[in-house]
């Protein structure tokens, strides 16, 4: 496309002015954990590693982190074994029922996670008898997590298609072996990239876990819920947002490398 | 050692096949001799894949039964046969190396790693591809990838190798040098080839045999010189070269027989004054419809007076275009030796048309 200088340098405003929107404030994050006034008075007073060194110590914090781990691991490992045996049934076999399955699976990732929350706890509670805590957490983030699993794997099952699977048979593969040196390295960086989504939609949310939690149990983002009108726990807050922002790039960084270097289906 | 073997690598009996309402193989015999280079020609939709599919063991069979070297192999799995293919799209792991890709089959048969990579490399260096084991497939010309799933699936010795327009991506100028090259290798390796193209070029200047399709059903079996000028239906007879048939009033008028000729336009003669037939030719007069100058050849449409049109093919030796196309509107006769005019038991017509 040929644009005129005029529309040119527009476009690239509106880059700048968009980029501005989203990556300004998460500077101001970044930065202002490093500010040594409780306020954030701006421009920073002073630079401090306190926060930071305030964050490290708090053993609720720590708790509240290391059961969001826990939950975003069980929620995925669910999510990637579910998501791929759905993909698969779809994808492969023909049965009754197989276009609603699509419909079942992504519906919950469509649902406001209120509605989400309430039907589930309700389940846990009266239904099942099961006392909340980390498990119904995990139970609870798995059904919105599969979705991301599902998508991946279905779109590289489409794409892959049956030969390179009738390839390997012909060979002399037996399905197992297939499985183990054709099907499951193609899919790998599809379950990857579903895995990270999945933790990342776990880690982060806060409806379907206020629902499930129960009392004695806290993810990271519920800690941060709870502190964060707490005047003098504003700066550690900051710093939890200023290490996920640091932390995030990592699995970003790791998806995009993946589907760069996706291997094509010819 | 000697080993009695029998004589026919691939056998089919009745062999049938039906997705649901579509019937895409209807019931066909056929028995390929161990170390042949047999062709399956056929328009698109004939049936020609599916066969090979139900042979290679990733369709079963409706009806019938597929027997490798005298073994009924209709209810084995394909990785429990002794067949391999070569895909159309040569389905090559695109996560593997070239290497990776052509000790495949060896690696899944737990062949010893010193032994396999030594035939790896034997097998790309047959198909002349030293020097690309390390790549991926992606990094390989369409006519590399061939090769290297043609060497994938030499590597394993199969009793028949099956292949599914393997040329069919290629460009005309690659595909003629891989005929030549399959050609040779199947030589060299002595492996029966059952190879499947639309290309009645490639069947007729590569196969030791050749079986026609059309429908689901075989048309008719024979080595390139028989079905090409001796066609044995009327589909044949236009699917493989040019249709020049002779009938109704016209074979009454000009052979003075009932029925359908066939006869080759190569094998027709433009004669333009008086010179009377030899004892054994026959002749037909008519009238030059349409002069094709094609290069070494001319094509004369001929519309005979006694009905019917023809067409010859003659060697442009002295002619040249000027001489040739003033020719249209001429009157002519077309004179044949009744060696080259062969009865063709459809008189239905023909199809459809390469
Ligand atoms: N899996 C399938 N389901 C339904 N119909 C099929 C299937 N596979 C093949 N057919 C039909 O069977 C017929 C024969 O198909 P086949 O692929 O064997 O033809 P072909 O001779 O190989 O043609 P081409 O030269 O185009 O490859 C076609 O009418 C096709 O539509
Ligand atoms: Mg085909």
């Amino acid at each position: 496309m040929n644009f005129s200088r005029t529309s040119r340098t527009l476009l690239r405003a509106a880059l700048v002015a968009g980029l501005a929107v989203v990556y300004v404030p998460l500077a101001v994050v970044l930065l202002n954990s490093f500010n040594s006034d409780r306020t954030f008075s701006w421009p920073p007073a002073g630079f401090t590693l306190r926060w930071w060194g305030a964050a490290w110590d708090s053993a609720g914090l720590r708790d509240a982190l290391w059961t969001s781990v826990q939950a975003g691991l069980g929620a995925t490992a669910i999510a990637l074994v579910l998501g791929t045996m759905a993909a698969f049934a779809v994808q492969r076999y023909r049965f009754f029922g197989r276009e609603t399955v699509s419909l079942v699976i992504v519906l919950p990732i469509a649902l406001p996670g209120i509605v989400t929350g309430i039907a589930l706890s309700n389940t846990f509670h009266t239904v099942l008898g099961l006392p909340l805590g980390l498990l119904t957490v995990i139970v609870g983030h798995a059904t919105f997590c599969v979705v991301t699993v599902y998508n991946n794997v279905l779109a590289r099952l489409r794409r892959m298609g049956l030969n390179l699977e009738e390839a390997s048979a012909d060979l002399g593969a037996d399905t197992f072996t297939t499985f183990r040196l054709v099907t499951f390295p193609m899919m790998r960086s599809a379950l990857l990239a579903g895995g990270l989504l999945a933790f990342a939609l776990s880690f982060d949310e806060i409806i379907v876990t206020t629902f499930t939690a129960g009392a004695g149990v806290r993810t990271l983002p519920i800690w941060i819920f709870e502190n964060l009108f707490r005047p003098n726990q504003a700066p550690v807050v900051n710093v939890v947002a200023a290490a996920l922002i640091l932390l995030s790039v990592i699995p970003i960084y790791l998806a995009q490398r993946l589907s760069g270097g996706d291997p094509q289906t010819h | 050692m000697f080993q009695v073997m029998p004589d026919q690598a691939v056998s089919l009996r009745g062999l049938r096949k039906s997705f649901g309402p579509v019937e895409a193989v209807a019931g066909i015999d056929l028995d390929v001799a161990d170390g042949e280079f047999f062709a399956m020609l056929g328009p698109s939709g004939s049936g020609k894949t599916t066969v090979l599919r139900m042979i290679a063991g990733f369709e079963s069979p409706t009806a019938g039964t597929v027997e490798l070297g005298g073994r009924d192999v209709t209810r084995l799995a394909p990785f429990e046969r002794d067949v391999n293919t070569v895909f159309q799209d040569y389905a090559l792991f695109p996560h593997m190396s070239v290497l990776d890709n052509v000790e495949y089959g060896l690696r899944v048969k737990k062949v010893p790693r010193a032994e396999r990579r030594e035939r790896a490399l034997a097998a790309l260096r047959s198909v002349r591809l030293e020097g690309f084991e390390k790549r991926r497939p992606a990094q390989l010309s369409g006519g590399q990838r061939q090769r290297v799933a043609l060497a994938r699936a030499l590597v394993n010795r199969p009793r028949v190798l099956l292949l599914d327009e393997p040329l069919g991506a290629l460009d005309l100028k690659l595909r003629e040098e891989m005929q030549v090259e399959l050609k040779a290798i199947q030589r060299e390796v002595g492996i029966t080839f059952l190879f499947v193209t639309h290309d009645q070029e490639e069947a007729l200047t590569m196969s030791d045999r050749i079986a026609v399709f059309n429908q689901g059903g075989i048309e008719q079996v024979g080595t390139p010189a028989e079905v090409y000028e001796r066609p044995a239906t009327a589909f044949v007879a236009a699917f493989v070269g040019t249709s020049n048939l002779i009938s109704g009033d016209a074979a009454r008028a000009v052979l003075g027989r009932e029925g359908t000729f066939s006869v080759r336009p190569e094998k027709l003669r433009v004669v333009l004054g008086e010179e009377p037939p030899g004892p054994d030719e026959h002749e037909a007069a008519g009238v030059i419809r349409e002069v094709v100058y094609a290069g070494p050849a001319t094509r004369f449409v001929v519309d005979l007076d006694a009905g019917g049109r023809l067409i010859a093919l003659q060697q442009n030796l002295q002619a040249s275009s000027m001489d040739v196309t003033g020719l249209r509107g001429a009157r002519v006769r077309l004179v044949w030796n009744r060696r080259h005019e062969f009865p063709i038991d459809a008189p239905a017509e023909p199809v459809a048309a390469g």
